[in-house]
């Protein structure tokens, strides 16, 4: 007899070969579990080669996924389910499941190949010898059930098993008693000309359903309850997808076409991917030759009256640092997407890092300062791309939009706004007002010491710009001493400027003053957030900030930090913010510091929390 | 409205021309300026854009929009400004170094691409902002500041470079010929796609003289062919030589020794591109014996799709297809739910 047990929060993890569709596996449940109504976070972790060697531990793929009926945060520190196609998702995974954890494992998967493959010493097999025991495992073939029950439908072998994530996929639908109708709907759209994979793959996901009701060692079946969420329409979403619509968002909303030029690179592409569908948004995409092209080609359309944006990790923004000056000698606007990964050199580039801040405020030649915005959730990137456009058009500057592969593959339910609720966004082109005889002035700037945007096409505003230093007002070329320095001045004046027009900084959760400020900026602010509540339920005096804009800071954040004992910022690189914390508020700050490709677990920045709040209690 | 009506002197700007006395680019600026009037275009509506070298300064002399931006990216910003801007009439102005080594990568791509623009490639085998290094186009043994012992790198043949880049317009001049410069301008000018204009032009600081064979009197007849379309290709002192195919292997014959009559020498043809290719490779050194001269002139064109005009094309598709779109609808994606 199958019992149900009901839950607050549950992870899975499905693990396998990179041909063997986790990752779609992994989007299907969550957008399953999202449509219930659940809070959710996921993680999707993916080797590096598109198809590494199959059955290899180089080769696993995998998809974390963390829904609850209470608030969730992070994709979870520890697996409850751990979803194995073969021995080597087993081995590589093993060591993130809970105690008493659940495995489900193909044990087809599992043979002496595969065992082979992910380097289990001749003749053992976990499934077999014991070393499981404080798990609950359920061995099953799923190849075999995925073949037999496909069986006459005319695929060949090779196209059967492409269904075996749909088995898994129905399994675990039954065990947590979900609808398969948003993926019935999903395959239909996928395969509209293939329809007999339509039949294939939901035949096998229904066969893996109720495979769960027969199965000779039952199963639990778990009830998640749908969370308590503010009212409000919501849609699941992913970080680059967030920045993508946040980029048409803001276009549409300056009326003015937006120009996104980029060379393919890990992790941004897929928001080339999708705003190469929105063209009907007149949005233009443009797969440049090479990431210099990118840029430059985006600030021609940024000199033409654009939205101008280029997107990159971090060694294509390397590239892009002589034309990123450019931009900025230039006074245009131009937004630059940075989703940062795994540095330097080409680095890690399927994992996470945010080791690119530094680089964002100061890797350029030359006094070259530019604004930097971050995100800090999948969603964030909406409203922060939107945010890093509506600061290059009013402040004509570059901006730096700082994402990272965590969030940019993470993924969230978020509570959508309506268009109409949107920060308007005010583009200004310059008339030509000139009296007879006067001569256009292109470096004249307004009360925010901003230039006018002078398009070609403006009759009577002709004018040239470049790259060399220019005199103030005129921008004619200038290499007096005097000038050179008031416009170093008035460019970083121009930036720092922007302070008067960004939000202030907000205490996340915890006092507003007190003993211990955990600050952080990007992709920490699940993990960080989250410990930090737990810490304070243990009754430490924790509260957490979380830096959205980095240059320039809110104009507060100086006094906020002078109102903790201590300050603590947690950083996935080897400390950057603090740098520029300790440079401009001379504050001790303390650093912690992760290194590993790996978002903070919550665990360990609880414990760090923890540790500080014993030594500075008095 | 009418069209304003502009003389070069319109495009003049106040700005001083800091190039060295006896420049090549001097005539060309003022080719240039001269030829602009006639384009039939409104000043607010043309571009010039550079990157890094002498010739890059360029703009700051047009009065026009204009961006000096940065080295080898011309090629780069106007194509980013022509697919979002496509009425505009966009210049580029570049050299030898410029567009062939720092920006090699962008040139070829704008190319087969097909940008609607226009490229002045100011060619004087030399870098002369630097101050006397040698370029991509300097000849092998060229003695230069870097290259005391004379230039081990094979020369590009530029035009050749373009042609396998999928150029659409091929065309050669010389800053001393003003009438054959404003003629080539304005062909470049009606080409519709981008039109690639070799221009030779006199470093008389670092490397004087290197075309004057091309261009001195004494010897530009016997050394410059000059094409035309639908003509024999005819040189020498007194128009006595020419040039016929023999299969697909130019020879130069001597009209009055050889007994060969205009009807049988090599018709000139823009159009033919294996014609194009062997033109293109009259590019051996002039000191030789039995050389070919150096052509001038329309090389090659042809007919291709330019870039913006299929991006257009793609997006009035995309509205037509799902009409235009609707933020609220995006914002909301295929899978949304409500909690009331």
């Amino acid at each position: 007899m199958t019992k149900t047990e009901i839950k607050n929060d549950v992870v899975i993890l499905f693990a396998g070969d990179s041909g063997d569709g986790i990752q779609l596996t992994g989007t299907q449940f969550t957008n399953t579990a999202a449509l219930y109504g659940n809070d959710i976070s996921t993680f999707p972790n993916f080797p590096a080669e598109i198809r590494a060697p199959q059955g290899t531990l180089a080769g696993v793929s995998g998809f974390q996924l963390h829904f609850g009926s209470v608030e969730i945060l992070t994709p979870g520190d520890a697996s409850d389910v751990l979803v194995v196609m073969n021995a080597a998702g087993l081995k590589a995974n093993l060591s993130q499941l809970k105690e008493g954890g659940i495995i489900v494992a193909n044990s087809e998967g599992f043979d002496a190949k595969n065992l082979g493959l992910a380097k289990y010493p001749e003749g053992v097999n976990p499934l077999q010898n014991g070393s499981l025991d404080k798990y609950k495992v359920h061995s099953i073939d799923i190849t075999k059930l995925t073949r037999s029950c496909l069986a006459g439908s005319g695929l060949s072998t090779k196209e059967m098993d492409r269904s075996r994530n749909m088995f898994v996929l129905g399994l675990v639908y039954w065990m947590y008693n979900r609808s398969m109708d948003s993926t019935i709907e999903y395959l239909k759209e996928q395969f509209k000309k293939r329809p007999e994979l339509v039949e294939a793959n939901v035949k096998a996901m229904k066969a893996g359903y109720h495979f769960g009701d027969t199965i000779e060692a039952p199963m639990t079946r778990y009830e998640v309850k749908a969370a308590v969420q503010e009212r409000g329409s919501y849609r699941n979403i992913m970080g680059n997808q967030a920045t993508a619509i946040g980029l048409v968002a803001a276009a549409k909303k300056m009326g003015l076409q937006l120009f996104y030029a980029t060379y393919p690179i890990t992790p941004a592409s897929d928001i080339l991917h999708e705003l190469s569908k929105h063209k009907n948004f007149g949005v233009k995409t443009f797969q440049a030759e090479d990431e210099i092209a990118a840029i430059t080609s985006a600030i021609g359309a940024s000199f033409g009256g654009n939205l101008g944006v280029t997107a990159s990790s971090g060694p294509g923004i390397a590239l892009k640092g002589e034309a990123i000056g450019l931009a900025l000698m230039l006074e245009l606007p131009l937004v630059i997407i940075n989703v940062q990964r795994g540095g330097p050199s080409t680095g890690l580039p399927t994992k996470t890092e945010q080791a690119d801040l530094l680089q964002a405020l100061y890797g350029r030649n030359g006094e070259a300062p530019v604004a930097v915005v971050a995100a800090s959730t999948p969603s964030d990137c909406f409203h922060m791309v939107y945010e890093a456009c509506r600061i290059a058009v009013e402040h004509m500057t570059p901006v730096f939009f700082l994402s990272d592969g965590y969030i940019a593959n993470g993924a969230e339910p978020w509570k959508f706004p309506l268009a109409a609720e949107l920060k308007d966004i005010h583009v200004n082109f310059a008339k030509n007002t000139l009296q007879p005889g006067e001569k256009y002035r292109p470096y004249k700037r307004d009360d925010k010491l901003v230039r006018e945007w002078a398009i070609p096409g403006t009759k009577g505003l002709e004018h040239r710009v470049g790259g060399i230093e220019k005199e103030n007002e005129t921008g004619n070329i200038s290499y007096e001493p005097e000038n050179h320095e008031l416009m170093v001045k008035l460019r970083q004046s121009k930036i720092d400027k922007i302070a008067d027009y960004i939000p202030l900084q907000e205490i996340d959760s915890g006092p507003e003053s007190g003993k211990l400020l955990v600050l952080g900026w990007g992709s920490t602010y699940g993990s960080i957030k989250t410990a930090a509540k737990e810490a304070r339920l243990d009754g430490w005096d924790v509260a957490h900030a979380h830096l959205q804009y980095l240059n320039p800071f809110p104009k507060n954040l100086g006094a906020i930090l002078l109102k903790y004992d201590r300050i603590l910022i947690p950083e996935m690189n080897n400390g950057q913010l603090i740098k520029v914390i300790r440079d401009k508020y001379f504050i001790d700050a303390m650093g912690f510091n992760k290194i590993k490709g790996v978002p903070f677990t919550t665990a360990e920045l609880k414990k760090k929390m923890t540790e500080l709040s014993v030594k500075i209690r008095p | 409205m009418e069209a304003t009506k502009l003389t070069p002197k319109d495009f003049v700007t106040d700005q001083d021309v800091r190039w060295c006395p006896g420049c090549g680019d001097y005539s060309i600026l003022k080719q240039v300026q001269t030829v602009m009037p006639e384009l039939g275009l409104e000043r607010e509506n043309i571009v010039f854009i550079s990157g890094i070298g002498c010739s890059s300064r360029f703009p700051y002399y047009m009065d026009t929009y204009g961006m000096h931006s940065i080295h080898g990216r011309a090629t780069a910003v106007a194509s980013g400004l022509k697919a979002t801007r496509p009425e505009l009439s966009v210049w580029i102005v570049t050299g030898d170094g410029d567009s062939m080594s720092i920006g090699g990568n962008h040139l070829i791509h704008l190319l087969r691409r097909n940008f609607d623009v226009n490229i002045l490639l100011f060619n004087n085998e030399i870098y002369g902002l630097t101050k006397g290094q040698y370029s991509p186009t300097s000849p092998v043994g060229k003695v230069a500041k870097s290259t005391p012992m004379g230039s081990i790198d094979y020369p590009f043949n530029p035009l050749a470079l373009c042609l396998g880049a999928s150029s659409t317009f091929l065309a050669r001049t010389m800053d001393r010929d003003p009438v054959h410069l404003r003629e080539i301008l304005k062909r470049g000018n009606t080409h519709k796609g981008t039109s690639l204009l070799e221009i030779y032009q006199n470093c008389n600081v670092f490397n004087d003289g290197a075309f004057e064979v091309f261009t001195e009197k004494s010897t530009k007849k016997a050394e410059a062919l000059f094409v035309q379309q639908d003509k024999p290709l005819i040189f020498g002192a007194n128009g006595e030589k020419g040039i016929k195919l023999d299969g697909l292997k130019p020879v130069v014959v001597d009209l009055n020794a050889d007994g060969v009559s205009p009807d049988e020498l090599w018709i000139h043809d823009e159009k033919d591109k294996t014609k194009a290719t062997i033109l293109i490779n009259f590019f051996d050194d002039p000191a030789k014996e039995g050389h070919f001269p150096r052509p001038f002139g329309v090389l090659y064109e042809e007919m291709r799709f330019c870039y913006e005009d299929a991006l257009a094309l793609q997006m009035a598709e995309a509205i037509a297809l799902k009409g235009e779109g609707d933020l609220d609808k995006l914002l909301k994606g295929n899978n949304a739910w409500t909690i009331n």
